[in-house]
């Protein structure tokens, strides 16, 4: 048996976690954090460059045909070093919906342009506070246009396109609209992480192209999906957040000793690393479950995500605590991590919606547990 | 990423479960109407009677397994095993771990003493020793803790002395599982205490039926009384018993004691399977227990600690599979698994509410109840596998010391030390 990832793909992790160092991912997340741009354009284009908004698309749609495996050890880097990049909405999402349920012409069009960089997607789906159920979309579709409004979407005060969620008379589908269009107002967002940014937009009667009609359970799928490859971000960052605390609690001196010497402080992070452990291997089951397209996973998902955000959480805010005052300054770079974790944790839905996600899943599947 | 076995493995695991199949039908089925209504493990047994029958169970099942070569697998033959490779152990183990057999019995020995008398007794003493701990037909126990040591292990003071070529042995020891059915221990005893804590001890293997030795029961919260008390009065040991250097016996116990860190598994009980159907069973505030969201977000964070430890397993397999070394991701197993059952079997008394005092229907969240606070404590607490975490897998300094180079009888102890 192996469960383990491939020697190309540690490979390939290797080489993507080599180019954040060399651009100092971190130091970039703060100019965006600090500043007037919603990304990290320069970031963007080395990472293009490197072919990694092609992997999971296939060659025949300008794509380097790599599987989801390779797509988790990329997030799990780019979650390490919070990168400040539009990398989740147009990877993870957007390019998703349109391989799993775009026609052939909507790929043609569409998926070389993703894959070269030269167009960035995302997807827009919850509505207002609570994360959507079937009945709760109010966005609508009809007569090839689109009515109504999207809360918080990311990126798409960046992005050029959105897969938005809409009701129709068979059900709830996925749409593509133009974000250039001038019928869509997009509001930027003030929020606790404009590392990445996040929008409003409202939609009057924008020309839409439909990739499915009757797609809740595509979307939930999409969900599926895209909650593994989070979850691979999450245990990147915690992993960060964890090594970050150790290695100052070594060379910080208290009462004459290392603080990394007092039990509290070890406790600490020991229970950090338990955390982390039990989210990795679940993270492990997840990327089985999604490169193999499993009936698993659902479960895998729900449960890889519900450890990787608890694991995020505790590492993020103990690292914060294991500094002290410290910890809480801006000029540290803490606080980076600490919003980042809450920011993932609400992404494609929070902790509640995804522990109701798994208790269903394991109620309707006979799978044994 | 797949699950599937090498075809070597593939071979092995047919192997396994085709002598398992074939013998374990047969043993059940020659087990005589008195056998059948023995436990088949050692705890928690309330009385002698019930231990005793387990025990010979446990012992005819050890010797079919020894006679076709399949137990201690990993050993080297000449010591009474097969030479498997770690994976191949995990297979057997797998294969084995489908049947309700008979055992509890061996692991101290097997998993603990066994390891130590490879790397430290003579070649005489293995040949004699090894093959009948392998085969079940010699028990050994563990003589490791005192009233004033546990955690703190190198705290003992049982007290030997040399005379010629023989040591004489005085003190006690506490929490020696098995102890009362033992035929042998290993031992650990302080020969110097003069010299600071770690550097006085020396280590031997002794027969348990010596003259002196006087063994009591503990009992515990949950009723058994698997643990003793093991009283030594002039207590005779050769000095060709001793594993290790005079004075280096402290070197001898870390190595038994990363030997049973790696035999200690999850901790038995109820788990998310049972606490879901329970939920699933017992109605609160007039709709299954399940509906309740309160009750569903517990069950979320359960299956969540429950399914990591399983691929935190996986990940270990994965790694004995490649030939490689499993990392530290094992350490925290019994943590999370011991407290995961603890809060699960409470969790549970709350589920069936005033009717769960009944002990009658109940008796498996009773027994997880009263016997988590117990798994949280034994082969390492939970805070010292905090240390243990912190210190050898992240690397972090140990803590500051104040009994470190002082003679040991001039280190301060507290009331609560004896």
């Amino acid at each position: 048996m192996n469960f383990e990832f491939s020697d190309e793909q540690m490979a390939m992790k290797d080489e993507v976690r080599k180019l954040l160092d060399k651009e100092n991912s971190l130091k970039r997340n703060r100019t965006i954090l600090e500043g007037e741009d919603k990304f990290d354009k320069e970031l963007w284009d080395s990472l293009v460059a490197m072919g990694l908004t092609a992997v999971t698309i296939p060659e025949e749609f300008g794509g380097i045909g790599m599987g989801y495996l390779e797509l988790c050890v990329v997030a799990e880097e780019l979650g390490r070093a919070i990168a400040p990049v539009p990398y989740s909405s147009s990877v993870y999402l957007a390019t998703t919906a349109i391989l799993n349920c775009a026609n052939e012409d909507l790929k043609k069009e569409y998926l070389p342009k993703l894959a070269s960089g030269e167009i960035i997607g995302t997807f827009a789906h919850a509505e207002s506070s609570g994360f959507p159920i079937e009945k709760s979309i109010n966005c609508s579709f009809g007569s090839g246009k689109i009515n109504g409004t999207k809360a918080a979407v990311p990126d798409a005060d960046v992005a050029d396109f959105a897969i938005v969620s809409a009701k129709n008379d068979s059900g709830i589908g996925l749409y593509l609209v133009n974000l250039k269009d001038e019928s869509i107002n997009i509001s930027s967002l003030d929020t606790f992480d404009p590392s990445r940014s996040h929008a409003n937009i409202e939609i009057n009667n924008a020309e839409a192209k439909e990739l499915i009609a009757d797609g809740w359970l595509e979307i939930e799928k999409i969900l599926d999906q895209s909650a593994v490859l989070f979850s691979f971000e999450q245990i990147g960052g915690a992993e960060a957040a964890m090594n970050m605390a150790k290695d100052y609690a070594q060379g910080r001196y208290a009462f004459g000793r290392s603080i990394a010497s007092f039990q509290a402080i070890k406790h600490k992070i020991a229970d950090m690393y338990i955390s982390l452990q039990l989210a990795r291997s679940n993270c492990y089951f997840g990327a089985w479950a999604l490169s193999n397209e499993a009936a698993e996973l659902p479960t895998a998902a729900a449960t890889a995500r519900v450890s990787a955000t608890k694991a995020f959480y505790e590492c993020s805010k103990e690292n914060i605590q294991t500094h002290g005052g410290m910890g809480a300054t801006w000029e540290f770079d803490c606080h980076l991590f600490y919003r980042r974790s809450r920011l993932l944790a609400s992404n494609i839905g929070s902790q509640g919606v995804w522990k109701e996600k798994l208790i269903s899943s394991i109620e309707k599947s006979n799978l044994q547990i | 990423m797949d699950f599937n076995d090498t075809p070597e493995e593939a071979k092995f695991r047919k192997e396994a479960s085709e002598w398992l199949k074939a013998n374990f039908e047969k043993f059940e089925n020659e087990k005589s109407s008195n056998d059948k209504s023995a436990k088949s493990s050692a705890e928690p047994s309330k009385n002698s009677q019930d231990e005793n029958k387990a025990l010979e169970l446990a012992k005819k099942w050890q010797t079919i397994k020894y006679d076709a070569g399949w137990a201690c697998l990993h050993w080297p033959k000449d010591y009474g095993g097969r030479d498997a490779t770690p994976i191949e152990r995990v297979i057997w183990a797998q294969e084995e771990s489908k049947y309700a057999i008979p055992g509890g019995f061996f692991e101290i020995g097997q998993g603990m003493a066994g390891p130590v008398m490879m790397m430290y007794a003579t070649e005489e003493q293995k040949k004699e020793h090894l093959p009948p701990m392998a085969k079940g037909e010699k028990i050994w126990c563990q003589l490791f803790s005192e009233p004033g040591a546990g955690s703190d292990l190198a705290g003992i003071k049982t007290k030997a002395e040399l005379d010629g070529d023989t040591w004489t042995i005085n003190g006690q020891k506490v929490w020696t599982s098995g102890a009362h059915y033992s035929d042998w221990g290993i031992l650990v005893t302080r020969s110097d205490f003069n010299a600071p804590k770690h550097k006085g001890l020396t280590y031997f293997f002794l027969d348990m039926k010596s003259p002196g030795i006087e063994i009591r029961p503990i009992k515990q919260i949950n009723g058994g009384a698997n643990f003793n008390e093991v009283y030594f009065t002039d207590v005779k040991i050769p000095d060709s018993q001793r594993l290790g250097d005079v004075g280096d016996g402290w070197r001898v116990a870390l190595t038994t004691l990363m030997n049973e860190r790696l035999a200690v598994g999850d901790a038995s009980g109820v788990d998310f399977k049972e606490i879901f159907e329970l939920a699933k069973e017992n109605d609160f505030y007039g709709e299954p227990a399940v509906k309740n969201s309160a009750v569903r977000e517990k069950l979320a964070d359960w299956y969540c600690e429950y399914s990591g430890l399983k691929n935190t397993k996986m990940r270990r397999i994965s790694a004995l599979s490649k030939g490689d070394t499993p990392g530290p991701e094992a350490s925290i197993t019994k943590i999370v698994s011991a407290n995961k059952l603890q809060d699960i079997a409470n969790f549970g008394m709350d589920i069936l509410d005033q009717a769960g005092i009944n002990s009658e229907g109940n008796l498996k969240y009773h027994g997880s109840l009263l016997g988590a606070p117990l798994i949280r404590i034994a082969g390492g607490t939970d805070e010292i596998l905090r240390n243990i975490i912190a210190e050898q897998v992240l690397g972090m300094p140990q803590d500051v010391r104040l009994d470190k180079d002082v003679p040991f009888n001039e280190i301060p102890t507290g009331d609560k030390s004896n």
